[in-house]
């Protein structure tokens, strides 16, 4: 079972959930769950946008920080309880101080303006970012009833860390072993590239 | 949800009040017990025995000027407090200050939000605090906040991964991420007399998260951030006013949840052993309970001072020495020590 | 289980709030009475060298890597240390396993000298 899946069987658990909800936003018929996917959802795709458009490399970091947040609620509302705090822990407060020590320690300065006004890089760019949104449109208008059915009777319950645990130890042992490789991998490595400097 | 939305600012606001007038206390304690290890006499003037003394500082700061060095980055300069202040206020939210108790007719649970994965929720967000320094360092475009900064955020981080390892040997033996559980699991006795605290089954874990949680609140022995003689203020130098309170509020809103998960997580939260054969109604027990986390939290909070004006302050390759090659080894072999006794027992 | 989290989302969203409003009070409380010699950096008295915003050592840049990789291990840690009693000697072997490769990384990392500040 991919990720792929896990996803959509949180999806289906999260539209059956919505029905036997009672409670009302402030007697509207508002559930909490679709309160909290559109607040956050306009938060994250609010602060991708501010990322992608800032001149100065701290305030992207800030608004990519920010955006990690809304996505860890958004695997929340999704009842993935441990990927949405390792969201935060990980992403939001592990690998964005690196990023922006890495920001701090280049100095960079304010993006400056491009000169080119016109280059073959832009029609490819534009070209391929529109196929993507082509194919994102695709799958999810047209192709929902291809989706791989949910493995699980309640898609409550898959993302509780218990859960998470037996499967991760027993199930997916073999990736989760090579995944210590990897990490060693990533330890030399970082150390290979600032070598030159500790010596 | 709409009353549900009413209930969670109304504990949010209460909570709140308490952590300022905590606060405020905390700050006196400190000022009146580093006066007495000096042999001063601290603040005596303003109110009875100069209690009010931190409040009317915090009135002096609300009127000063708010000054931002015109090579600083405002945005950011503004941020950094109010990054470091919510996270400081909202770590607390999961902690459980008493058992259940009967209101209106219903079981309550003692805790602002009961979560089941409450030590995630801690420390995800702890692990956000991290940028309140860093962020604040950069924007004075200070050397001395710079330099501050950085090692504050180099420092955090180390002291992090040994927080977390060593919270893993107390999720071995109680077996849950929720908080209160972890309470309940420390309510029993061990060969029928001794409280199964935590502190007794992971002796180890404990030693390491309390002096891992000095660093991370940024206290003696381990204020290199702020460490006077070679850096002025460390990375608030270019605050004033209000915004060098918050940093300031953050600092002891931090110590006070540091000292609320270290009883909670080692200490047996608000378990008084015994209690149960006092043979209390049950509202008086919850009373009594809620009674005892505070003294325990109190008790904490003062070993926390004292440390702080009686030993002097590591050097930085001192300090990440421990934190990388003592501390980091020795919640390792906590965690592997722990399992194999576990399983030895079984 | 969504409903138990409220409380969270309001803490985070209050102390956000708290902090803008302690800022924006000072802002109004407090004079505002900018000079030159005010708004200059502080530098002991001294008038201010070059910007602060230099490149600094590369040490703190090694210290975040290594802590990216060491967090993902402990967050691996949670769930098996949840389940711990359950999965039994097989879960302890499997991260022995893992511990193993890792502190292999350490003792390299160690002995390449990325650990000393001088």
């Amino acid at each position: 079972m991919d990720s792929h899946a896990v996803a959509t069987g949180a999806l289906y658990g999260y539209r059956n959930q919505k029905s036997s909800s009672t409670n009302n936003f402030f007697e509207s018929s508002v559930t909490l769950e679709t309160f909290l996917f559109y607040t956050l959802g306009a938060v994250s795709v609010g602060s991708a946008l501010m990322m992608v458009t800032r001149r100065s490399p701290v305030m992207s970091a800030l608004y990519l920080i920010l955006n990690f947040f809304a996505l860890g609620g958004l695997y929340l509302s999704l009842h993935a309880q441990f990927i949405a705090f390792i969201q935060i822990l990980v992403y939001a407060g592990a690998i964005m101080v690196l990023f922006v020590f890495v920001i701090m320690l280049l100095n960079l300065g304010d993006e400056k303006k491009l000169n080119e006004r016109f280059s073959w890089k832009k029609i490819v760019g534009a070209g391929l970012s529109f196929g993507v949104l082509m194919e994102l449109i695709f799958v999810f208008a047209f192709s929902k009833a291809n989706l791989p059915p949910s493995h699980f009777e309640k898609a409550t319950d898959i993302g509780t860390v218990e859960n998470i645990g037996m499967q991760l130890f027993t199930t997916f042992l073999f990736p989760f072993e090579v995944t210590s490789v990897l990490l060693l991998a990533a330890i030399v490595g970082a150390v290979v590239l600032a070598k030159k400097k500790l010596n | 949800m709409g009353s549900l939305l009413l209930i969670s600012v109304i504990k949010f606001v209460a909570y709140v009040s308490i952590v300022l007038v905590t606060v405020i206390m905390l700050v006196y304690a400190e000022r009146r017990v580093s006066a007495f290890i000096q042999n001063r006499l601290g603040p005596n003037r303003v109110g009875p025995w100069g209690l009010f003394q931190a409040l009317v500082d915090v009135v002096k700061l609300l009127l000063k000027e708010d000054i931002v060095p015109k090579n600083a980055y405002k945005p950011v300069h503004d941020l950094a407090p109010i990054i470091s202040i919510a996270v400081a206020l909202s770590t607390f939210a999961v902690i459980p200050f008493g058992n259940t108790i009967e209101l209106f007719g219903t079981q309550v649970k003692l805790m602002i939000a009961d979560v089941n994965v409450g030590i995630l929720y801690l420390l995800s967000i702890t692990s956000l605090g991290v940028y309140g320094v860093t962020l604040a360092g950069w924007s004075s475009n200070n050397k001395y906040s710079l330099l501050g900064g950085l090692r504050s955020s180099a420092q955090l981080i180390s002291y992090e991964l040994s927080m977390g390892l060593s919270i893993i040997g107390v999720l071995m033996v109680c077996g849950t991420l929720r908080l209160d559980q972890i309470v309940l699991h420390q309510t029993t006795y061990l060969w029928g007399w001794l409280p199964a605290w935590n502190i007794f089954l992971q002796p180890v874990a404990f030693f390491t998260f309390f002096i891992a949680a000095f660093a991370e609140t940024n206290r003696l022995p381990f204020d290199l951030p702020e460490a006077e003689p070679e850096l002025v203020g460390g990375y608030h130098t270019e605050y004033t006013g209000l915004k060098f309170g918050l940093f300031f509020l953050a600092e002891y809103a931090n110590m006070f949840t540091a000292g609320a998960v270290i009883t909670t997580l080692f200490l047996g939260g608000w378990h008084l052993p015994y209690a149960e054969y006092l043979g209390l109604s049950p509202t008086m027990l919850s009373i009594l309970q809620v009674l005892t986390f505070c003294v325990k939290l109190v008790l904490v909070e003062l070993f926390f001072i004292v440390v702080r004006w009686t030993i002097p302050r590591f050097r930085y390759d001192q300090l990440m020495n421990i934190g990388w090659k003592v501390m980091l080894p020795l919640t390792l072999a906590n965690v592997l020590v722990t399992g194999a006794v576990m399983l030895l027992i079984q | 289980m969504l409903e138990s989290y409220v409380p969270i989302f309001v803490m985070i969203a209050g102390g956000v709030i708290f902090g803008v409003v302690m800022v924006k009070l000072n802002e109004w409380f407090g004079p505002h009475r900018p000079n030159d010699e005010k708004l200059s950096t502080y530098e002991s008295g001294m008038e201010p060298i070059r910007s602060a915003r230099e490149r600094f050592s590369v040490k703190f840049y090694m210290v975040a890597m290594l802590f990216i990789l060491f967090d993902i291990e402990v967050v691996f840690l949670y769930p098996w240390a949840v389940s711990f009693k359950q999965l039994g000697l097989g879960g302890f072997v499997t991260m022995a396993v893992f511990i193993f490769v890792l502190f292999l990384g350490y003792f390299y990392v160690w002995r390449k000298g990325a650990l000393e500040w001088d």
